[in-house]
């Protein structure tokens, strides 16, 4: 009843194909990005930038990449993590190498190289799929992994290992307040998440699904195999470079390789999972759910604790997260494969018929 | 309704193709000319989808080679044989499940688009135009074959029947010049086979596009077809018109059984 | 040379190991077409109650001294555990996602393996803890007289060597004599045609899990009592992986060789190279192998070859 298309009518293809058909959607979104810029600021707290938010559009980002080439082409991986690490690596790099490198660019750049080694990495999924494809990212992991501990190169030969940079600035601006770290971080999610849209909708997003869904077809009705494939792979690293470098200058600080491990490239897949695979919006969702449950889980355990008397330490917070987190990916993979964005359009789909019951 | 059959255009000569020890095809030699509606038929197993797969460069035969229009292969790659002019659709239906019935027909389409992806990732000028023009051409098809009310219903939850049609629409999305249909009518009832008939005979009436069709369905091939192709266990047994075919005693001791 | 003989015989008892845990992967693949990302936390879960146990044992029964009878009780117990996972697993997973296609079912095998993690370690404790199984632990000085000073030979790893070989055996015979066997390999071909032949597929899978659950206690008590028991022990057990596509997903020699190859390419490399690129060779090693061997031959060296058909 409040969610009706009643009087929409389209009377062109270009106003069919718009990104959000129903008025009640390009209204809404609109206002949430006008929210999210404005209004935000004024209602979140230091705690809530820098704790839930800032990690949260972030890794928005990545999960987007990753969807890209998981959720759209159908393309496992387990190595994102690495091309994080890559695209931190490689900002840095350029930041600290090359004088008076602005920031953005730098991190632009660093997603170029993950690009390049994306692309790299692809190449088995070119011959091989599922489960073999998934070993072929692990081996792009591992390597990141190693080359990023023990090449002192890429550290800038520091002592420690570590990577940092420092007093970062856009045209003037200070990117060190958590206010100005959120609204960077949400400025290249905006840009990013609509050209990712316009990709998926477009030409190369269908060659991507083609692949997904049947690949021996695909090649037959002439769509190029290899070139959907390593696209896939070319755009979700560059994306998830990005997200790297913004992970690294933004969010740490100062970061090892650890901070790339394997683990981020598990939690990036569950968030694809968990949001819904092939759908832009589940990325964030998928994003949101996994930043806010471990602190969802931090505050109400001692609860629970203390009503049915049992002691919380750091330890069982720990296992309580990998068992909800296990538990969770199982129940949607057998209830609802396509996440919470399916969630999501089932309930609008209610809302539309409301009180009709269908 | 009459139409003038042109030239030879695809040439099949001498292929031979044997997954292991199994030999799918044996010798086959057939051509097929311009404008007309070939039907290959034969029993159960007999290579008629091989013989397809090997024109579309889903299979590699061991011997023998295809040419079409002038150009002769050995081997048929499967992007360049669908940029060349021939589509196909599948006896199994290989429809993209987790699209809409509109994204199907449009990737048809992918093979013509030119955009390239920065283009398309900002959706402005040329890739907008594109993405509208190719859209124009889906929607004549979407009304030649009359599944406008089920564009946006994604394909995996279509009936069959409808299902099939989305798989011809595909293919003729690509605006080929040969069009392969395996199985078509392959379990159709009565109306939805008419129909299925009548769009076949359409395409070819109206488009001029040449059709070579794999059906079990006796009445449709001698109905709609030209010439006509048998195969048994791998060889070829009958080429001719439906007339010849028919009266053909190989044919009819392979479908029937020698003890007739 | 006699260096290199040491490293060697090192990396293929270090191999070994890999092919324990390989074997698991293996089996349920061979027998369901399911590739169980969760083998590595299963054999922590199964070391860690196999520790625990062994030290509760004595508690709850009062045989303080006998060692044996305690250790085989704890091994009694494991078992139990490992098949109730097995059972959980078939009845709240498995069942659902019956004919899903592989990657769906990956990924359900990743939440397996969180969750396995995560309970193990609530239930059993998350320190580090000792399986003493009465390994030996002294090494033996072989070929003095060819080589000065001998080679080193681990005991232990010699028996775990021995235990994993006969397993293997077992399970070859297993799997190509039996009629369970032959079911289990249709089963893996096709879930929904196996069904329609009227294979029980649940219990089939209990069946698989379990035995594979077994395989993992063993890893999981050889590799513990060489390392200790911790958490660490599940990503070791990712090692694993590679060593399943060298060798091959459905072939049990396979799971062996591969795990021998890698074992000693592993050392053998991080000895002899490692000290130009900064050591460290083993993290990535294996996977590199398996993602060279993966362009040039992606069925493993015995595994049978993928077709497609459209």
């Amino acid at each position: 009843m409040f969610y009706r298309e009643n009087g929409q009518f389209k009377t062109s293809y270009r106003a069919d194909q718009q990104i959000f058909g129903i008025t009640q959607d390009r209204v809404g979104v609109l206002l949430l990005i006008a929210f999210a810029f404005v209004g935000v600021p004024f209602l979140a707290d230091e705690y809530m930038f820098r704790a839930i938010l800032v990690p949260f559009l972030i890794l928005s980002l990545a999960a987007l990449g990753v969807n890209i080439l998981v959720g759209y082409c159908g393309q496992i991986s387990l190595g994102s993590g690495a091309f994080m690490a890559v695209g931190a690596y490689a900002a840095f790099n350029f930041f600290v190498r090359v004088d008076g490198m602005p920031v953005v660019l730098a991190i632009l750049l660093g997603g170029v190289f993950s690009t390049l080694v994306g692309m790299f990495f692809g190449i088995p999924s070119l011959r091989v799929k599922g489960l073999y494809l998934a070993v072929a990212t692990l081996a792009a992991q591992f390597f990141c992994d190693w080359a990023f501990l023990r090449i002192k190169w890429f550290t800038n030969d520091s002592a420690s290992g570590t990577a940092s940079v420092a007093d970062l600035q856009v045209l003037g601006y200070a990117i060190t307040t958590p206010l100005a770290k959120y609204l960077f971080c949400l400025s290249f999610l905006v840009v990013f998440g609509l050209l990712a849209k316009n990709l998926v909708r477009g030409a190369i997003g269908r060659e991507w699904m083609a692949i997904r869904d049947m690949d021996v077809a695909a090649a037959v009705i002439g769509i190029r195999p290899m070139y959907a494939k390593l696209s896939a792979f070319a755009v979700s690293s560059f994306i998830v470079g990005v997200a790297g470098g913004l992970w690294a200058f933004v969010y740490l600080g100062s970061w090892e390789p650890a901070a790339f491990s394997v683990d981020r490239s598990f939690q990036l897949l569950f968030m694809v999972i968990l949001g819904g695979m092939g759908s832009v919006m589940g990325s964030f969702f998928g994003a949101a759910f996994i930043v806010v449950l471990p602190i969802a889980i931090n505050q109400l355990l001692p609860v629970l604790g203390h009503l049915f008397g049992f002691s919380v330490n750091t330890a069982a917070l720990t296992h309580t997260e990998f068992i909800v987190f296990g538990a969770l990916i199982v129940w949607f993979l057998i209830v609802e494969p396509h996440g919470l964005a399916r969630l999501w359009s089932v309930g609008k789909q209610k809302m539309r018929i409301w009180p009709f019951p269908h | 309704m009459s139409k003038t059959i042109g030239d030879v255009i695809l040439n099949v000569s001498h292929i031979s193709l044997a997954f292991g020890g199994v030999k799918a095809l044996t010798d086959i030699s057939f051509d097929v000319r311009e404008h007309e509606i070939r039907a290959i038929i034969g029993p159960n197993g007999a290579g008629k989808s091989s013989m397809l797969n090997c024109i579309n460069g889903v299979y590699t035969p061991q011997q023998g080679s295809i040419t079409f229009r002038g150009k002769t292969f050995n081997h048929m790659d499967s992007h360049d044989v669908a940029t060349m002019g021939i589509a196909r659709t599948f006896q199994n239906l290989a429809l993209f499940k987790g699209m809409s019935v509109l994204d199907n027909l449009m990737s048809g389409r992918n093979l013509k688009i030119k955009s390239n992806i920065f283009l398309q990732a900002l959706r402005i000028g040329p890739a907008e135009h594109e993405e509208i023009m190719h859209r124009e051409a889906v929607e004549r098809i979407i009304d030649f074959l009359e599944i406008q009310a089920y564009r946006k219903t994604p394909v995996g939850q279509l009936p069959y029947g409808l299902q099939k049609r989305v798989d011809l629409g595909r293919a003729l999305a690509m605006e080929p010049q040969v069009l392969l249909l395996d199985e078509p009518m392959a379990g159709m009832n009565v109306e939805e086979k008419q129909d299925m008939c009548r769009f076949v005979l359409d395409v070819n009436d109206e488009f001029g596009t040449t059709v070579v069709l794999i059906e079990h369905d006796m009445s449709v091939v001698m109905d709609i077809s030209d010439r006509v192709v048998v195969l048994d266990y791998g060889k070829k047994i009958g080429d001719g018109t439906p007339d010849e075919v028919r009266n053909n005693p190989d044919v009819i001791s392979a479908y029937l059984g020698t003890s007739h | 040379m006699g260096f290199f003989l040491e490293t060697l015989l090192g990396g293929l008892m270090a191999g070994m190991l890999y092919s324990l845990v390989a074997l698991g992967f293996v089996l349920i693949y061979k027998a369901s077409g399911v590739f169980n990302f969760a083998q590595g936390a299963m054999v922590l879960f199964a070391a860690l109650a196999m520790a625990r146990f062994a030290e509760w044992v004595p508690l709850w029964t009062g045989i303080a001294d006998n060692r044996l009878v305690t250790t085989s009780i704890a091994f009694i117990l494991a078992g139990v555990v490992m098949f109730l996972v097995a059972w959980t697993v078939e009845r709240l997973v498995l069942r659902h996602l019956v004919n899903q296609e592989g990657t769906t079912l990956l990924m359900a095998t990743l939440g397996i393996a969180y969750l396995l993690d995560g309970v193990g370690q609530s239930i059993f404790g998350s320190d580090i803890y000792k399986i003493d199984i009465g390994m030996p632990k002294e090494p033996i000085m072989a070929f003095e007289s060819t080589f000065p000073g001998g080679i080193l030979i681990n005991k232990e790893d010699l028996i775990a060597a021995v235990i994993a070989a006969g397993l293997v055996i077992l399970l070859t015979l297993f799997f190509q004599k039996t009629s369970t066997g032959r079911a289990l390999r249709a089963v893996a071909d096709d879930h929904q045609a196996a069904q329609s032949i009227g294979i029980p597929l649940d219990r089939i899978w209990v069946v698989v899990w379990c035995v594979a659950g077994v395989v993992a206690l063993v890893a999981g008590m050889i590799w513990g009592s060489k390392l200790g028991v911790q958490f660490t022990l599940s990503t070791v057990a990712m090692r694993a992986l590679p060593v399943v596509i060298l060798g091959g997903l459905t072939s049990v020699p396979g799971a062996i060789l591969g795990g021998l190859i890698i074992g000693v390419g592993e050392k053998l490399s991080e000895v002899f190279l490692g000290p130009y690129v900064g050591g460290g060779i083993e993290i990535w090693f294996a996977y590199v192998l398996a993602l060279i061997v993966l362009l040039f031959r992606p069925q493993g060296l015995f595994g049978e070859k993928i077709i497609d058909r459209v």
